[in-house]
């Protein structure tokens, strides 16, 4: 079949991805240069919309609070494994870009004083671990919502350009640097070329790797297999934060924001059980903790229901008014996909795969960023990444709750102001090569025409469950190995299969074959990553390896993925110095 | 735990001069399972040239609305065992088709755009946030929740028979602004509004209360608007 020559566009930015990062990197780009957005859906339909409890800042308006501290809980949170620098940077930009937040129209939740209202939240301390503190900015628990429509909004207003439902498929280079995106228009299933000077993607997580999940049916990772099959590596894709309230059965978010006003866990006992493993902030501790505590409670057959696999988060001791006015989205959820009146009755939950703290490699301005343990990190020109597509790393090896809101907001704006600098002091746009956009095209047209026998839903059936059996919240060599030969057996049988749809308009077969593939590169990532790093940091936990690892592994994984599908992992140093205050060397983490 | 059938209306654009209906097998496999899971069974394992909109799963993002046995509603939240079979799906009404449950939602889009859907604060703003009461604040409540899903707008029948009317999706977000203690804009919105493609199109038929999915009332938004049109004398 002979390919249509792709729609050539030439636009000074190209941002790739809508959601938080994308819009409030396109809204700082839009101000200073002519800025495109591409994106696989309308941008409101983007995963930010998911997000619940807050966004962090410390603003004080509850009570006293300093972005050290926010700091200090963000590294120890990170297991050390977190970027000092990125994170100083982070948390001191806090308060300052949430005002501007507000000052769009975010329709933050008040305190009777009419200040921003603020709650507690997992890892969140006052006076570096005393006891939990107020910081998790919120609008009642629709936070994502509020800020994804909001930043839309100012986007429709400041005139941003939007290619709503096209998917990215190919990074475009030219020795070196980033000069372009191929994408194709969903609806109507042509290509199109999109020059740019500069290149931001904003593309989302992939934790649609696992079955359960809470996360959105988008998130399998394009953006970062486009960025290995451009030859550049990914940074810690080993880390996968499994969340410890998911709807048992459904896998859906229910909001840290829940222990943060009150809630708390139990299992069969009626044990509140998390005083165990945090004495100190107990159910508010960070997230590998608790889902590691509840992971126990199951492994000791201390488990609720006949399967003895979930617990109960308990709601009794929060006020029926308090639920409705600062809880009201998992009050819906609840009786949605659990049939829980969460005012009366306490939610089943199990961990679920929610965020990955890996990304695309970036420094503290979304630049990305390569680097070795032997050579210094070195920017790509005209690449830059933000949000959860990319590792600054201001998560390390495990996120707090709401720093992932900050982060989106954070080094979307940087990013966006970084690339308006570059793209005005480049004077030209750097030229297509002879191949730009062939790579992706080609992959369109062999999936159009394979009739293999496979079925694409068996295979990432298969690949969903046995990842959540291999490469969960407890990992060993034994089940990581297991895992890695099920990828290559899954990788043959992807090669062999038929699509049913072979038309251009709305094909929806052939967007999941296209997302499959790429889902399988980072799986195979994930695992061979996690089965090298033979310790246990933040969430990535290993059964044979179960302490962390200063002398050997205080360093993060780069992964590059070869022609033929081969990963070669490489390392880079973490960076430990701050901008302004002194390091915080690694301790034993308690809470 | 037995099945239930699906009746699709099918469309597609490159072989088909017209839509017809296509019926499939559904198994229920688990308890509270969805329209979207459903949906995605048939397409995953018997086929998938099977097209319509997804992504959050959750009834946040606003992807899937679809006419489920006559009513709009988002395939993610609507539990199969709630509903009448055979399951008839179809499209959003009134909108134009693209492929199977897939319509074109550009001419809702730029509606909302039309409306001027953002906050005009008063200049010069505060260095810290301005300030609102909770009284205030509970105001947007009901309003600041919308999907942009479409599922109001798709259900009235004004909207149906004037294709310029802004329909009451737009017009609930509109008010979302000009109820906001925030907000100075009120006037220019207004102003918009005022003619017989605005707010008096709205002929108080309800349908729009009853299909949108998040329990949100943009009739009253719109009584609102027209009382303070009413009041303000434009």
């Amino acid at each position: 079949m002979e390919m249509k020559k792709p729609i050539y566009h030439k636009h000074d930015i190209i941002i790739v991805g809508a959601g938080g990062a994308g819009l409030r990197a396109a809204l700082e780009a839009s101000k200073g240069a002519r800025t495109g957005v591409i994106s696989q859906v309308f941008p409101t339909r983007s995963h930010t919309v998911s997000a619940q409890g807050g966004i962090g800042a410390t603003l004080g308006n509850v009570e006293p609070d300093n972005w050290y501290w926010h700091m200090f809980d963000t590294v120890k949170g990170s297991d050390y494994l977190g970027d000092q620098d990125a994170i100083e940077y982070m948390c001191q930009m806090a308060p300052e870009v949430v005002i501007e937040l507000e000052h769009m129209g975010l329709p933050f939740s008040r305190l009777p004083n009419g200040k921003i209202y603020q709650r507690m939240f997992g890892g969140h301390t006052s006076n570096f671990g005393e006891r939990a503190v107020c910081r998790s900015c919120a609008a009642a628990d629709r936070t994502g919502h509020a800020m994804l429509h909001t930043l839309y909004q100012q986007c429709l207003k400041n005139e941003v350009h939007f290619f709503s439902e096209f998917h990215a498929l190919e990074i475009l280079t030219n020795n070196g640097a980033v000069n372009g995106v191929l994408a194709r228009d969903i609806v109507h299933g042509e290509f199109h070329v999109f020059h740019a000077k500069a290149v931001l993607f904003a593309t989302g997580g992939y934790s649609r790797l696992y079955q359960n999940t809470s996360n959105a049916h988008i998130n399998t990772g394009d953006g970062l297999a486009l960025t290995m099959r451009a030859g550049f590596p990914v940074e810690d894709l080993e880390f996968v934060q499994f969340h410890p309230t998911g709807i048992y059965g459904a896998g859906n978010l229910i909001t840290e924001g829940v222990r943060g006003e009150g809630g708390y866990l139990v299992n069969a006992e009626n044990e509140r059980f998390m005083v165990k493993y945090a004495p100190t902030i107990k159910d508010l501790a960070s997230r590998d903790i608790v889902s590691r505590g509840i992971m126990q409670e199951f492994r000791e057959g201390r488990g609720v229901g006949p399967k003895k696999d979930h617990v109960l988060l308990m709601m009794d001791e929060i006020d029926e008014d308090i639920i409705r006015e600062r809880l009201p989205g998992i009050m819906e959820l609840a009786e949605t996909f659990a049939g829980v009146d969460c005012t009366k009755e306490p939610i089943p939950v199990r961990p679920t795969a929610h965020y990955v703290m890996g990304g695309i490699p970036t420094n503290r301005f979304a630049e990305v960023a390569l680097g070795s343990m032997d050579s210094p990190e070195d920017t790509v020109p005209g690449f830059y990444a933000a949000g959860e597509a990319a590792c600054a790393s201001v998560h390390g090896a495990n996120r707090l709750g709401t720093n992932s809101l900050l982060d989106i907001i954070v080094f979307g704006k940087v990013g966006g102001a970084k690339m308006v600098e570059y793209v005005n002091s480049l004077p030209d746009f750097i030229p297509l090569t002879e191949s730009a956009g062939d790579r992706g095209r080609a992959e369109v047209d062999r999936l159009l025409n394979a009739n293999g026998s496979e079925r694409m839903g068996s295979i990432m059936q298969d690949l969903r469950e046995s990842m959540d059996e291999n490469c969960g919240v407890f990992r060993t060599d034994e089940s990581l190995t297991k895992q890695k030969e099920k990828i290559s057996e899954l990788r043959d049988r992807y090669h062999n299969i038929g699509l049913d749809d072979r038309g251009l308009t709305y094909n929806l077969d052939l967007i999941e074959a296209v997302e499959l593939g790429h889902i399988l590169d980072i799986a195979q990532v994930v695992v061979e990553a996690a089965l090298a790093r033979t310790e246990s940091r933040g969430a990535h936990f290993r059964d044979d390896y179960p302490d962390r690892d200063d002398q050997n592994w205080l360093k993060h994984t780069m992964a590059y993925l070869s022609e033929d599908g081969d990963v070669r992992l490489d390392y880079k140093p973490v960076r430990l110095q701050p901008l302004s205050v002194e390091s915080f060397e690694p301790k034993e983490r308690v809470y | 735990m037995g099945k239930v059938t699906f009746t699709i209306l099918r469309f597609d654009p490159e072989k088909d001069k017209k839509p017809h209906y296509q019926d499939y097998e559904v198994e229920i496999r688990r308890p509270g399972m969805m329209v979207l899971d459903g949906l995605n069974q048939i397409r995953w394992e018997q086929d998938g040239t099977l097209a319509y909109r997804r992504s959050c799963r959750e009834g946040v993002c606003g992807s899937d609305a679809l006419n489920i046995n006559g009513v709009n509603r988002l395939g993610c939240i609507t539990h199969l065992e709630d509903l009448k079979t055979p399951v008839v799906i179809q499209p959003l009404p009134s909108m134009p088709l693209i492929k199977d449950l897939i319509v074109d939602l550009n001419d809702f889009q730029d509606k909302f755009f039309l409306c001027k859907p953002f906050l005009i604060p008063k200049k010069p703003l505060p260095d810290l946030e301005q300030l609102q009461s909770p009284e205030d604040r509970r105001k947007l409540d009901g309003l600041y929740e919308c999907i942009l899903c479409a599922s109001c707008s798709s259900s009235c029948p004004s909207y149906w028979a004037d294709p310029e009317y802004l329909g009451p999706s737009a017009l609930l977000n509109i008010w979302r602004f000009v109820v906001d203690s925030r907000d100075v804009g009120a006037d220019e919105r207004l102003q918009l509004l005022n003619d017989r493609h605005g707010v008096w199109r709205c002929h108080t038929i309800l349908n729009c209360i009853e299909a949108c999915p998040k329990g949100l009332n943009p009739t009253q938004a719109i009584g609102g608007l027209k009382k303070a049109l009413v009041s303000a004398k434009f």
